[in-house]
């Protein structure tokens, strides 16, 4: 009989199109100077301890792929094309080729689906992967050599309430948790999306100019650090208790549902998150941080 | 006359649905048949015309750094919706009026927003403005111009982004169709449904929407606009700050009332308000409403409307 499948590590991992852009790979065609080091440096970081780790997929969750309709997961085994940021064009137009593991997806979706979710393959191959996926997917693995796994973000929260959305997003976790136990892999989660979520509406003439970036807000840096403050205690249930107030205060990008997802499929850790980096880009503010399930591997990173 | 005020000269304007399926599925019902069809005396209309520009604002366009205004002359993609892909691709192929598009982005800054037109091969345009330029205009007959919707702008900057696109009207001398894709009820079914059981998600968004349609069947496109904060609050998903296109409609048009006004068709889109109106200026609409002005520049006395009454 085939081994249990788990749950080898789970990642906050924000897409600002920035970090991408600063770092100048080859497939974006835009060029910088650089600039948010502290994410940046962050994510190679946490991009290391990856490498380190035995795992077959990549199942990230985005809010950039809105749908409406139900929970979408993508559904044909490859990818091509290039990705424009429809906010920063000028900062991200990316071509990317990439895989995804369809008998993970799928298996994914038929556990959603039992859960009592709407669901719907994505099976049309002109569909252009969003750029929260990409950003993040390449920041965490820019050898870009793991099958992923895309789902999209249901909008319950405008919908409905960020309750539903808390309630939705934890039945997806669990249903998600239990595809990846019985398909016999090991998967790492990505949740694709900043904390605090305010931009500016004007942009620097150099966008990377370090000298201009901050947060938005002092009131947004204040509720992003609580939130780390309780990651950092291991307190993930509280991390998703004050979501609804925290969203609503931050116009935060949790909204999504991303890290309640995680959370859930990996049954509230009650040990610390790793962190990575926290920075603002263009307002926002940033963290990365991972949840690793093993004791033996789990570090004290910053 | 037009010139000698240095008015802009605005053929007709028309309100349509973002969704795509009077595009990829109008044979699926009855009502996106219909849809299709109002479509299709629109570009009719069009063609008729003497129009040097389609202007589009789209909903389904939503900018953060300022109001974005597409300036890639010749975008070619194939467009897919994020929840409607298995209806199938879009393919286009625009022609996009840059000089328009360049006079749109300084015309805006000039009246104090921030604004920046895109110019990129593979920018993803929204699928609203993929549904309304591929029926409206499918041989590219006419040049375009696609402006965004700013997620956090409210009334003050939209409505001055309305008045900005008739500076640039007036100063290029284009005489425009002027286009707003948009929902009315925009409120969807959150399951998937089957097609022919497609129906207005509630009676109340069904009643809120025939009373619009009621304003501009009657031409009432300014009180439409200062409708816009109860329309939002009563039938609209709180996805953006306000429910902005009657505002940009109204200030590119002509913040006024007189207007000839026609409903062409209003169906269900997954649940959502569609409607294809057409609004076309007129002068022969002075003062037959009970709350207008016959002139908003110069007071000419009391119009004793309730007098005139049936008391
Ligand atoms: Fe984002």
């Amino acid at each position: 009989m085939m081994s249990k499948g788990e749950i080898v590590l789970g990642c906050l991992a924000p897409h600002p199109p920035h970090l991408v852009y600063a770092d100048n790979p080859p497939q974006n065609e835009a060029y910088s100077e650089g600039g948010w080091e502290t994410l940046r440096w962050g994510y190679a970081r946490l991009a290391r301890k990856l490498k380190n780790i035995d795992y077959d997929a990549i199942v990230i969750f985005t809010p950039h792929w809105q749908t409406y309709i139900g929970t979408h997961f993508l559904g044909l085994p490859e990818f091509k094309s290039k990705s424009v940021d429809p906010i920063f064009p000028n900062l991200f137009r990316f071509n990317y080729d990439l895989k995804v593991d369809v008998d993970l997806a799928e298996k994914m979706r038929e556990a959603a689906d039992e859960a009592g979710i709407i669901t719907k393959m994505m099976t049309n191959p002109d569909f252009r992967v969003d750029y929260g996926t990409i950003t993040s997917c390449h920041l965490l693995n820019p050898d870009w050599d793991k099958p992923i796994v895309t789902i999209s973000s249901n909008r319950n929260t405008h919908y409905y309430s960020p309750e539903v959305m808390i309630e939705q997003a934890g039945a997806l976790g669990r249903a998600c948790a239990k595809a990846i136990e019985e398909s016999g892999k090991r998967v790492v989660l990505v949740s694709s999306h900043s904390l605090s979520h305010r931009h500016f509406v004007t942009e620097a003439p150099l966008p990377e100019d370090m000298s201009l970036e901050h947060i938005y807000n002092h009131s947004q840096y204040v509720w992003d650090m609580k939130i780390i403050d309780l990651m950092r205690q291991g307190k993930s249930r509280e991390v998703i208790d004050i979501m609804p107030e925290f969203t609503e205060q931050t116009i935060a990008e949790t909204e999504g549902g991303g890290l309640i997802w995680m959370m859930a499929a990996m049954g509230h850790p009650d040990y610390s998150a790793e962190i990575y980096g926290y920075q603002s880009v263009i307002g926002t503010g940033n963290l990365i941080a991972s949840w690793d399930p093993n004791d033996e591997t789990r570090e004290y990173v910053l | 006359m037009a010139e000698e005020m240095n008015e802009p000269e605005i053929l007709f304007g028309i309100y349509c649905p973002p969704h795509p399926h009077p595009l990829l599925c109008p044979e699926a019902n009855e009502g996106y048949g219909k849809l299709r069809s109002a479509y299709d005396a629109c570009r009719k209309r069009i063609e008729e015309s003497e129009a040097d520009l389609i202007l589009i604002y789209s909903t389904t366009w939503p900018s953060i750094v300022g109001h974005q205004i597409q300036a890639l002359e010749n975008p070619v993609w194939t467009h897919v919706d994020d929840d409607f892909h298995y209806l199938g691709g879009m393919p286009y192929d625009f022609k996009i009026d840059v000089d328009f598009a360049n006079g749109y982005a300084s015309a805006a800054e000039k009246r104090g927003l921030h604004s920046r037109t895109v110019a990129y091969e593979g920018f993803p345009i929204d699928t609203g403005s993929v549904v309304a330029l591929q029926l409206l205009n499918p041989d590219n007959r006419i040049p375009a111009c696609i402006v965004s919707s700013n997620m956090y702008a409210n009334r003050a900057e939209t409505i001055v982004l309305g008045k900005a696109a008739r500076d640039v009207l007036a100063e290029q001398g284009k005489k425009a169709i002027v286009v707003v894709v948009a929902s009315l009820s925009n409120r969807m079914f959150t399951e998937h449904i089957d097609e022919v059981d497609d129906r207005i998600h509630s009676q109340k968004d069904d009643d809120w929407n025939r009373k619009i349609l009621e304003f501009f069947a009657a031409g009432r496109l300014e009180d439409l606009s200062q409708l816009s904060r109860d329309i939002h609050g009563q039938i609209r998903v709180s996805k953006v700050v306000a429910y902005k296109p009657a505002w940009w409609m109204a200030a590119t048009m002509g913040q006024h009332n007189n207007y000839a006004g026609e409903v062409l068709a209003y169906e269900a889109l997954h649940g959502s308000g569609g409607a294809v109106i057409t609004l076309t200026p007129t002068d022969g609409s002075f003062g037959d409403k009970e709350f207008d002005e016959d002139d908003v520049e110069f007071y000419h006395g009391d119009r004793d409307v309730l007098d005139k009454g049936m008391l």
